[in-house]
Order: C-alpha cells, then structure tokens, then sequence
C-alpha cells in the first residue's frame, strides 16, 4: 500500500494555476524527488501535502488520513523542513530541537536524550550550546533537519535541502537522506538540483507549469530518452581513421567519430567490450578508456520539460549553486 | 497531555525569548512608572488614587497590545511562526499559548502604577481581588485586540502603526484620564463599543469608588467581549494564515 497518494491536486489563485491537476503516490520506505524549474509548483504542492496552504481541488491521502479534513492528525506523523531554516535565532541548537519535540508532546525525559543524540549524528555537539543566530548555512540547515526528525516522523518533507549551501555539508546532508531511508522513514524531496535527485532518489516526478510532465524510477527516465547504447573509446592514437573498417567489423554498430579523436559505438543491442579491445589490440593501438555513454537526468529533464541546459544552469545559479 | 506539553513549551519559550528580555522588562516598568510619576507630580498625591484606574488600564493596554503583536509579525517574518501552525496541536491550543504570555506580561505592568501609588497613598481600602479580576479582563480583551492586529500586518511596523490607531483614541474613549460622562454625547456610543470602557469602570469602582456601571454588568460585557474577539481572531487565523 503507498504510504502517500495525491489525486487531482489543484491549487488555482484568480486565474493562475499554480498547480494543475496533480497525481503521484509515494510508496513506504521511499526517497520521491519533486523537480522541476522555479515557479513549477513544488511549493504549492508541498505546502498543501502538510497543510499549510489548502488545495482549490483534490485529495492528499497520507498514511490513510485525508490531509485536508484531519490536517492536525497528518501533521503528527510528518516532518517538515522548509526551504529556510525556520527555528528560533535567540535560542541555542539544542533548545530549539527540545522546542520543536515538545511540540510533537514529547516528554522532557523523551525529547532530551534525542536531541543530544541528534546533534551527535549530525556533528552539532558543540554548537548546540551556541544561539542558532551564530551557525552558518549549513549547520542551520542540519539542525533544521534535525528538528524536522526529532518526533520520528514517518514521512519527511524536505523543500529544497541543499539549497544554498557549501558542498560538504550538501554531501553530509545527502547521506543523512539515504540514512533516514535505510532507517524506513519515507523521504518527500522538492529540489532544482537534479545531480541531488539522480544520486539519492528512488523515484522522481518532474512538474513544469503546474503539472507533472515524466515520473518514475531514475533508469525507467533515463530508459526513456535512451536509444540503444553508446560507448565512447579513446587511445592514444588517433583512431578516427579505423571508424568505417570498426562498423564492417561489428555487425549492428554505428561508429560515430567523438570529441578529441575518440571514437563512439552506437548499437541497439549492449556492446561486449572485449572484441572492440582486441580490435586495437591486434592492430598495437592501446585503447586506454572505454566507457559507457548514457543520458543524464538533466538530459531526461531537458527533453520533458523542453527547458534549455542554459537556462537551467541560470536557474541553479540563482539558487545558489554550490556543488 | 501532548497538547498541554506543546502549549507549556510554547508559552515558556515566550516569556524567555520576547517577555523577560532588558528591553521588554524595562518599557514594562519605566512606562507606566513614568507616567505615574508624571500623573503624580501635575496632581499631587492626593489625586493619584483617582488616576490609577488610568494608569493601570493604559499600562495593560500598551504592554500586551504591543508586544503580542510585533512578537507574532516577528515570528511570522522569520517563519519560525510556521513550525507552530504545522505543529500537531489544534489552533485553540496555539493561540491561548501565545496569548498567555501577553497577558501575564500586561497584568505584571498594570501592578507597577499600583507598586508606585503604594508609597504615595494609602491604598487598604482598595479590593484586590475586583482589581486583579478586572486587569485579567483588560489583558486578555486588549491582547486578543494586538492578535488582531497581529493577523493584519505583515510586518513589525505596521503592528506598531495599526496598535497605535486603537490605543491612542482608547485612552480618551474609555474613561481613563476623561469620565466617559465628561465625553461629548456623541462619541460616548463609540466608548461604550469599546471593552476597556468596562475594565477601567470596575477599576475605578474598585479603586475609587467612582464607577459609573455595575462590575455585575461589566464582568459579562467583558467576557463576552473575550469570547468574541477569540472568534474572530481564530476565523482570521485560519483564513489568513493558512492559505
């Protein structure tokens, strides 16, 4: 059974739709990623999904409770890590995170020991003394996350994690997700960084305009725009020459000439690498690379939501492109 | 019980980030001290038990007005407020925790004008208990006036703009420098609109002896006040902030 199901989701403000009939569910133990460019809907749909903002129309089912007439039941089996840190400056790391379990009605014997041991976990021990106003980016972002998994939700909402900051704590961030998910927490991730979404994801959903316009697990995307395979060789020599005696010598094998003399096979069927080696080999030409060429989930992106590479590098720059 | 730890922690939070900060104990004390010393000093001792009503009205009205509502633009601001609202408590819960602190901030400021009074004059015949019913009646109607204010503005200032266009016409309005019977006929209507009108009336009965209504009518007036400003508060609340 998913352990999310969204059905319909409409958010319309006068004549905008901010989000335009949204489907997806998310099944128990899963990392979803929700991509899409800036001003695609990823916010409007999360902020309904926790039920801070109310859909115009459709059905939020989490863990079997309608989010729109039981919010505050919904609520207490989520995490939510907004797109800011948005604990209390004044107060230090480890009062906030006390703060945040209290309000889940956690004891004061429960949520101490919890926050020690998360800020252990998230290499925070000596800052939690520190006021939250003192942290950088990356710490306010940890202990943001800290506070949103305090309570052991069941399901987290992570808008945007990575956003903004340095790439170590992106990496440290990164493998807290994949822990979370080894943990079985289910993971809900809103990002524009979609090396972030390629690396940790199980299943992403791309939304341009409103709607979602791909989903499903990396591969199947990729398997999507994928048309046969590509291997791309390079030797020391130039081997561009040997491009039209290499296709007579493979059957089913388009040699297309790559960059820096390199050469590349393209076939429907995988290419067994061994052959292709020995080919040079026989002719005392050392191939030294041979590697598999495959689509990215940006090209994935690029191609379903018809937004240039360009202006998608603008975009993460905007947001602060770090990595 | 979850309810009630989330709504301890909430209003123990209060009081430690916005209420018990210099800033705010000190306008909580040389306010209403400076006003009664300033009262003091025109009057003469004499007068003074007829200006505490005033004073502890205004004292009550300025600190929870203010603060509830530049403390909840603050937090709306920063969006720390956004973690109480997807907190699994019920928005009643919420909001009695954050209006808790406002009010207990104002009953502690209506308390100094009376502290000072007591060196000046003999205050033994005062009734406490009307006293500290009526200053609780004037703190929860006039912070649930500063959560309106607070669910309008969007930022710090305009909390501050929006308290003044209430409070300052309120300390002509509702009797507490000028008896409503001195008013011109035609703005008493608009007093009698108005719940501090009541709380300083019973103030001045307790205190003065000059009420000019029965504290049996005014503690319902009041409390009817409370409640409907709770409702409204709520319904803007959820019609607001949740969008």
């Amino acid at each position: 059974m998913d352990i999310v199901n969204v059905t319909n989701l409409k958010k319309i403000y006068g004549d905008f739709a901010a989000v335009n009939g949204v489907d997806f569910s998310i099944r128990p133990g899963e990392i979803f990623g929700f991509l899409g460019p800036n001003g695609a809907g990823k916010t409007s749909t999360i902020n309904m999904m926790i039920g801070l903002s109310r859909p115009t129309d459709g059905t939020i089912i989490i863990n079997g409770i309608d989010v729109r007439k039981q919010t505050k039941k919904a609520q207490s089996i989520m995490g939510i890590v907004p797109d800011e840190s948005n604990l209390y400056d004044e107060m230090d790391g480890f009062d906030n995170l006390c703060f945040c379990a209290s309000l889940y009605g956690m004891k004061k014997e429960e949520r101490e020991p919890k926050a020690k041991r998360l800020l252990e976990q998230f290499h925070l021990t000596e800052a939690g003394k520190r006021p939250f106003k003192a942290y950088s980016k990356g710490m306010r972002r940890k202990l943001t996350i800290a506070a949103g998994i305090i309570h052991s939700p069941q399901i987290l909402f992570l808008d945007e994690p990575t956003t903004g900051i340095d790439v170590e704590s992106a990496r440290q961030i990164r493998e807290l997700i994949v822990d979370l998910k080894n943990q079985g927490t289910t993971v809900f991730i809103t990002t524009h960084y979609i090396e972030d979404a390629e690396r940790i994801c199980d299943r992403i959903a791309f939304i341009v305009s409103g709607k979602i316009v791909a989903m499903g697990s990396v591969p199947e995307l990729m398997e999507s725009i994928s048309h046969g395979y590509r291997i791309q060789l390079a030797a020391e020599e130039n081997i561009v020459k040997y491009a039209a005696d290499l296709q007579a010598h493979f059957e089913g094998c388009n040699v297309n000439t790559g960059q820096n003399n390199s050469l590349i096979l393209v076939s429907l069927k995988r290419i067994p690498l061994l052959p292709v080696i020995q080919y040079f080999d026989e002719r005392r030409i050392s191939v030294y690379e041979a590697k598999e060429l495959r689509p990215t989930l940006e090209d994935v992106f690029v191609k379903v939501t018809g937004i240039e590479a360009a202006k998608l590098k603008k975009e993460k720059e905007k947001g602060g492109m770090s990595k | 019980m979850k309810s009630w730890i989330a709504f301890w922690s909430i209003l123990k939070k209060d009081i430690q980030n916005y209420y018990l900060k210099p800033p705010n104990i000190s306008w909580g004390i040389i306010f209403p001290l400076s006003w009664t010393l300033m009262q003091f000093v025109r009057s003469g001792s004499l007068n003074i038990i007829e200006f505490l009503p005033g004073l502890m009205s205004m004292s009550v009205l300025f600190g929870t007005t203010s603060m509830l509502a530049v403390t909840i633009t603050f937090e709306r601001k920063g969006r720390s407020f956004e973690r109480l609202l997807l907190a699994p408590i019920s928005l009643n819960t919420m909001v009695l925790a954050k209006i808790t602190g406002a009010i207990l901030f104002g009953i502690f400021n209506a308390f100094v004008p009376a502290v000072v009074a007591a060196f000046f004059v003999d205050l033994a015949g005062v009734n406490w208990g009307v006293v500290l019913l009526a200053v609780s009646l004037i703190a929860v109607t006039s912070t649930l006036l500063g959560l309106l204010i607070a669910v309008s503005a969007k930022e710090v200032f305009e909390a501050q703009t929006f308290s003044n266009f209430f409070r300052f016409p309120m300390l002509f309005l509702c009797g507490l420098f000028i008896p409503i019977l001195d008013l011109p006929v035609f703005f008493r209507p608009l007093s009698y609109a108005l719940p501090l009108t009541y709380g300083t009336d019973i103030l001045n009965g307790a205190i003065a002896q000059t009420n000019i209504l029965s504290p049996l009518l005014c503690i319902p007036i009041l409390l009817t006040f409370a409640v409907f400003l709770f409702m409204i508060c709520r319904y803007n609340i959820n019609r607001k902030w949740i969008l």
